[in-house]
């Protein structure tokens, strides 16, 4: 019997990046040689910069090898698993040496992602191999009441990590003291906010924890039915969420009386979301359960009353349910033992954007920006200079480097004017535009407002109509007040977070980057040059090579020259539209 | 509101001629249950690609789902299209982590080279050109996704030889 396993990494950004084909050879390679080890599939352990990332455990220790393309693979498994030699050019992490990436994962505290990359999120008995239903297991036979579970839940200080940061145990409180024969449990894995896949992660990575999670929450509020409500551009989590309910009900972990409970009748079942941003919203996703346009509803009554079909509901977020069980199994205070004084536990991060690691990573709450970014997230790409990180997707901000030093907590982060949302950060360096910015998430909630507050639906119209004259150099004097103020009339009137916090990006940019804007309306420029209208295309006479391919490209002939012979552009002609620079190979096109 | 689509006319919705007898299966799964609206239309765009009048018609004759209603949920969402599309949707991604390293470029080069512009299907049908908020695959920014397959850390020209080759591939 071999003890030598080789894992794949299989998550949705492995298989972008080839992981499948990785994979495969490997198999093929097990079965024509003969090999002896056993290969397995895990989903992603976070590490997405290094994808295709494989496994291999054997006596000595672990390795995990980086970059495993098919090529690479086979080389791995003939010089490891053949002639015992790992190849250590290749590894980026192991238990045995220091490898370059030991860092990213010994300097996270993985509780949500306890799971995600170390087992095969399609089989339920290596989840009870890892303590998988055995948090609701306990509470059935040490009979814990559902008070004392709602106590733990409380006292364990958890916030809801959609990105809202109420209580969770306050919220299972109150669902659980209306009484109602029918009551409802939502998942919401409605993850729309672009630049975040953390939800996406762990569905993909350990759907087990989110179904327990669930079903402990149903015990403790009485409920009778779950739904999922997941985006339907996540078809590999959908998949892997209907298997995972498929072995949990042959296994009795879903149907009636669930773990000998006498009357605890639970099940699961998914709703695909069918792309709404707003949906994201409690109220708004539930009328989308309902089959209707998901416009959100006044509140009160709260869900807890009043939710799906008119029933007490209790909403949480995949990375809440996620919690759960560990919280359960391990005590409120070893829960409580990470993080800040209100914010306890770990979050999850989706680091992207212009920083070296991309991936994700659990940090505790409490640790600062700057670590997450530099410590974990390796630092900008190209050592660029770092400017700033969006934190909150389109309700949240821009933390600018020099409040780098905030603290990752729900209040520190709120009170620089960005929100901690879902746990997206978009690390943005020298070359991003922050009025761009700004547009760019105005023009998504302009797009995904529902209509139903006139100030929303108009308010932000209004406001992108600003920031495009900005950006096209049309800004006049008085429009950054102009934008100011109808960013708090849409903040006050609207009915739901979308609207509430829609103007956050362009009031954040406003405040820690003025000079920036100011350069855009008084100076017509920008000093990111990323608005095209606002910039100055020049050639290079020294770079030039007089290829002509910029010339035959330029849509409005403003490039004059002959061949071998440097080119020139003609300002009074040029669009500014940027075909000559894209085109350009020996980069001797010039923007000032 | 969806103010993107907001101009959509009614008399643009294709009047193709579909079989209709498709989506009975459809019907007799979903009819009287409660929350059904969104589950009829997905399948039924599974089925056809589109969302054909027709169909609106059928459904609302047979399940009794006010036409109004299903047209505001259908134009509401935006995995609802009334319009058929390519064999191959080119999903580009344009989330917050694309967007900052240029995915503009991407669609740019994509709409020069397929003669479309975003939100358009090609005159044979081959590809229909889609902006998306977000893939989910960040780290690989800036992506598109073709037939099932995610290509990403892409440029303008890289995108747009996937694009050629694949229709190559197949065209043969």
């Amino acid at each position: 019997m071999t003890t030598t396993t080789v894992t794949v990494g299989l998550g949705s950004c492995g298989i972008a990046a080839g992981a499948g084909k990785t994979y495969e050879k490997i198999k093929a390679m097990k079965e024509t040689e003969k090999l002896d080890f056993n290969l397995k599939k895990t989903s992603c352990i976070g590490m997405c910069y290094r994808e295709p990332l494989v496994e291999i455990r054997d006596e000595s220790g672990t390795y995990i090898y980086g970059d495993v393309t098919e090529g690479r693979a086979i080389e791995v498994i003939e010089k490891h698993i053949n002639q015992k030699d790992p190849i250590r050019d290749y590894i980026v992490y192991s238990d045995l040496f220091d490898a370059p990436e030991n860092n990213f994962l010994d300097s996270q505290v993985k509780i949500v992602l306890r799971n995600c990359g170390y087992m095969d999120p399609e089989s339920i008995e290596e989840y009870e191999a890892r303590e998988g239903y055995k948090a609701i297991g306990k509470i059935a036979t040490r009979k814990i009441a559902r008070m004392e579970v709602i106590q733990t839940i409380l006292d364990s200080g958890i916030r809801g990590r959609g990105g809202g940061g109420f209580p969770t145990g306050l919220k299972w409180k109150f669902a659980n003291a209306n009484k109602s024969a029918e009551k409802y449990v939502i998942c919401n894995a409605d993850e729309g906010d672009p630049g975040a896949f953390m939800d996406r992660s762990v569905l993909e990575g350990d759907p087990h924890s989110v179904l327990e999670g669930m079903i402990i929450a149903a015990y403790a509020i009485e409920a009778t039915q779950g739904v999922i409500y997941c985006r339907a551009e996540y078809p590999l989590a959908i998949k892997r969420l209907n298997i995972a309910l498929k072995q949990a009900r042959d296994k009795g972990y879903l149907g009636k009386n669930i773990f000998g409970i006498d009357g605890f009748d639970f099940d699961i079942y998914i709703k695909e979301g069918a792309g709404a941003f707003v949906c994201g919203e409690e109220t708004a996703l539930i009328a989308s359960v309902e089959g209707e346009r998901g416009m959100p509803r006044k509140r009160p009554p709260f869900p807890a009353a009043s939710g799906l079909w008119k029933k007490p509901t209790n909403i949480n977020n995949v990375e809440t349910f996620a919690n759960i069980p560990w919280i359960i199994m391990n005590g409120a205070a070893a829960f409580a033992a990470y993080g800040t004084e209100k914010s306890k536990g770990t979050k999850v991060f989706a680091l992207a954007g212009k920083v070296s690691h991309s991936g994700l990573v659990e940090v505790p709450m409490g640790m600062t920006i700057r670590d997450v970014i530099f410590k974990l997230g390796g630092g900008i790409k190209k050592d660029k200079k770092f400017k700033a990180v969006q934190m909150g997707g389109p309700s949240g901000g821009c933390i600018p480097e020099y409040l780098a030093d905030t603290i990752v907590d729900y209040d520190s982060v709120n009170a620089t004017g960005a929100i901690m949302g879902s746990g997206g950060m978009v690390v943005m360096d020298e070359t991003t535009c922050m009025v761009d910015v700004a547009k760019f998430f105005l023009d998504f909630t302009r797009k995904e407002s529902c209509g139903k507050c006139t100030f929303c639906r108009m308010g932000t119209m209004r406001m992108l109509e600003i920031l495009e004259r900005i950006t096209d150099g049309k800004g006049v004097e008085g429009d950054l007040e102009k934008l100011e103020e109808l960013a708090y009339q849409i903040k006050d009137n609207s009915l739901c977070g979308l609207g509430q916090t829609a103007p956050n990006p362009v009031l954040t940019t406003i405040k820690y980057f003025r000079d920036e804007y100011e350069a855009h309306i008084f100076h017509k420029k920008c000093p990111a040059k990323v608005c095209r209208p606002l910039l100055t295309y020049t050639v290079d006479q020294e770079k030039c090579t007089g290829c002509l391919v910029c010339l035959k490209n330029c849509p409005v002939k403003a490039i004059t020259g002959e061949r071998k012979q440097p080119h020139f552009i003609n300002q009074d002609i040029c669009t500014q539209c940027g075909v000559c620079f894209s085109k350009c190979k020996f980069e001797s096109i010039v923007l000032s | 509101m969806r103010i993107a689509r907001f101009n959509i006319a009614q008399n643009n919705i294709e009047l193709d001629p579909v079989n209709l007898e498709l989506i009975d299966p459809l019907i007799r799964k979903y009819n009287g249950k409660k929350g059904n609206m969104i589950p009829l239309l997905q399948g039924t765009q599974e089925i056809y690609g589109y969302l054909p009048r027709m169909a609106f018609e059928k459904i609302s004759t047979e399940t009794g789902l006010n036409l109004s209603e299903m047209f505001g949920v259908a134009t509401f969402y935006s995995q609802f299209r009334l319009k058929p599309v390519g064999k191959h949707i080119i999903k580009v991604c344009h989330g917050t982590a694309c967007h900052v390293q240029n995915a503009k470029e991407i669609s740019e080069a994509l709409e020069e080279a397929l003669k479309i512009r975003d939100g358009e299907t090609t005159e044979d049908r081959f590809y229909t050109l889609e902006s998306v908020a977000c893939l989910g695959c960040c780290s690989l920014a800036p992506v598109m996704m073709v037939r099932d397959q995610t290509y990403g850390k892409l440029t303008g020209n890289e995108a747009t030889k996937i694009v050629k080759n694949i229709r190559i591939t197949e065209s043969n």
